[in-house]
């Protein structure tokens, strides 16, 4: 194939332009990812900025944000996901058209981010849909958004017409409606079991991502590894009670004075 | 700067406590009514009014139709497990200027009830909420408590000392 682009190039240079029809197909697709107008917490700021003339997103094709998932290719989730969230961003996702991308975007849609042991917060968005790019950062930069897009291109650009899920007759996983949660007295269910339960280990992804569409349920990440935690909140305890009674002894002198 | 403020906050309350003590003394609250712990901080001890929270109605409507304090800002809870009570907090301004007036309440943690503000403060309905809703306390004559953050099928008080501990970092425990 190097040898193929090599050739390519050379005859482009001279006017003679040569491509297979899944070159030219993941061309038309990469250069023109319309994102879904879809922002979360502070990273869809970092999401504004990328969109808007200083970064420019419209160098890549990306620029149009568009108000309905009907519309959208990519979206990008940007931000904490509460889990009250959950089943709109799901219904979200079900409502676009394949083909169909997820860039999670930040700490929080990622893991949980800072809000990973609170009550409210999802650990991550793979958990519900399937995602193709990880941008770290908290939040990350216009830069770490505009590789990130950079990154699906090349995957589009590796997707075969005849192997992607969303093409052929035959039924293939992730092609149909993704379960929406349902709120339970605990967290989110599917299907009346809880998905992934506060003080569990930390589950995998529930589906991987882009072409061949594996689902799995409840696996654990790592279950290899035997997990010590420290206990954080005994020195912590210490701490605040001591600043406290230096507290309140300083209000008293200053009463006093 | 915060010299002069820290000075005209506690003018302030001064006046605001001599007030109270003139016209609804029997609704200060008289300290030392929830046990300190052995040894711990005393998380109770403050300089700001404390009044009793039944009374915190008539309080409220003292503050504006007698001393002017017609802006109430912020309601917020307090949960000091150790000491068996919650303590709400409750800020008030005057519109002409200056700091807050700062009262606060405690109420025993086996039955958070207290009387609502709502009815005189339509604004106080959201914060009323979130308090029932993350500390489960129960604000009397309140025209609408139903969770505000939380789904309504959510069992729990999220923001309570004893709320079961969640995450990978409390595993080994």
């Amino acid at each position: 194939m190097p040898s193929d682009d090599a050739v390519q190039s050379d005859l482009e240079q001279q006017g003679v332009f040569f491509s297979t029809l899944n070159r030219f197909y993941n061309w038309g697709r990469r250069s023109s990812v319309w994102p879904m107008a879809f922002g979360l917490a502070c990273c869809a700021i970092e999401m504004m900025a990328t969109g808007l003339s200083r970064y420019d997103l419209a160098r890549f094709g990306a620029e149009l944000f568009r108000a309905s998932p009907r519309q959208a290719d990519l979206m990008i989730v940007a931000g904490t996901v509460t889990k009250k969230m959950v089943p709109q961003v799901v219904r979200l996702y079900n409502q676009m058209p394949e083909p169909r991308y997820v860039i999670s975007m930040g700490a929080c849609a990622t893991s949980g981010g800072p809000f990973r042991d609170g009550y409210n917060v999802v650990r991550g968005i793979d958990l519900y849909i399937p995602v193709d790019v990880y941008v770290p950062g908290c939040p990350p930069r216009p830069e770490a958004l505009l590789h990130a897009l950079m990154t699906l291109q090349s995957q589009i650009d590796r997707q075969n017409l005849k192997q992607v899920r969303w093409y052929g007759k035959k039924a293939r996983p992730q092609s149909q409606d993704f379960p929406v949660p349902s709120y339970g007295p605990h967290g989110l269910e599917i299907d009346g079991k809880l998905v992934d339960p506060v003080g569990s280990l930390p589950l995998i992804s529930s589906y991987s991502s882009p072409m061949e569409g594996e689902q799995r349920r409840d696996q654990i990440e790592h279950p290899e590894l035997v997990r010590v935690f420290p206990d954080m909140e005994r020195e912590l305890r210490e701490e605040t009670s001591a600043s406290y009674a230096e507290a309140l002894e300083g209000e008293d002198q200053h009463v006093r004075r | 700067m915060s010299d002069d403020n820290s000075e005209l906050s506690a003018r302030q309350r001064d006046e605001a406590r001599a007030a109270l003590q003139r016209d609804l003394p029997f609704a200060l609250s008289p300290s030392g009514s929830f046990p300190s712990p052995e040894g711990g901080p005393d998380l109770l001890a403050t300089s700001d009014i404390v009044v009793e929270a039944q009374q915190i109605a008539a309080v409220a409507r003292y503050l504006r139709a007698s001393l002017n304090y017609i802006y109430l800002s912020n309601i917020t809870a307090v949960d000091l497990l150790a000491h068996g009570c919650f303590e709400l907090v409750y800020h008030f301004y005057r519109l002409s200027g200056g700091p807050a007036l700062t009262i606060k309440t405690r109420l025993p943690r086996e039955k958070p009830e207290l009387p609502s503000l709502t009815p005189f403060w339509p604004g106080a309905a959201f914060q009323e909420r979130e308090a029932y809703d993350l500390f489960g306390i129960v604000f009397k004559g309140h025209p609408d408590l139903r969770r505000i953050y939380m789904w309504d099928e959510f069992e729990g008080f999220p923001m309570r000392k004893d709320f079961v501990r969640q995450g990978d970092k409390y595993l080994s425990e």
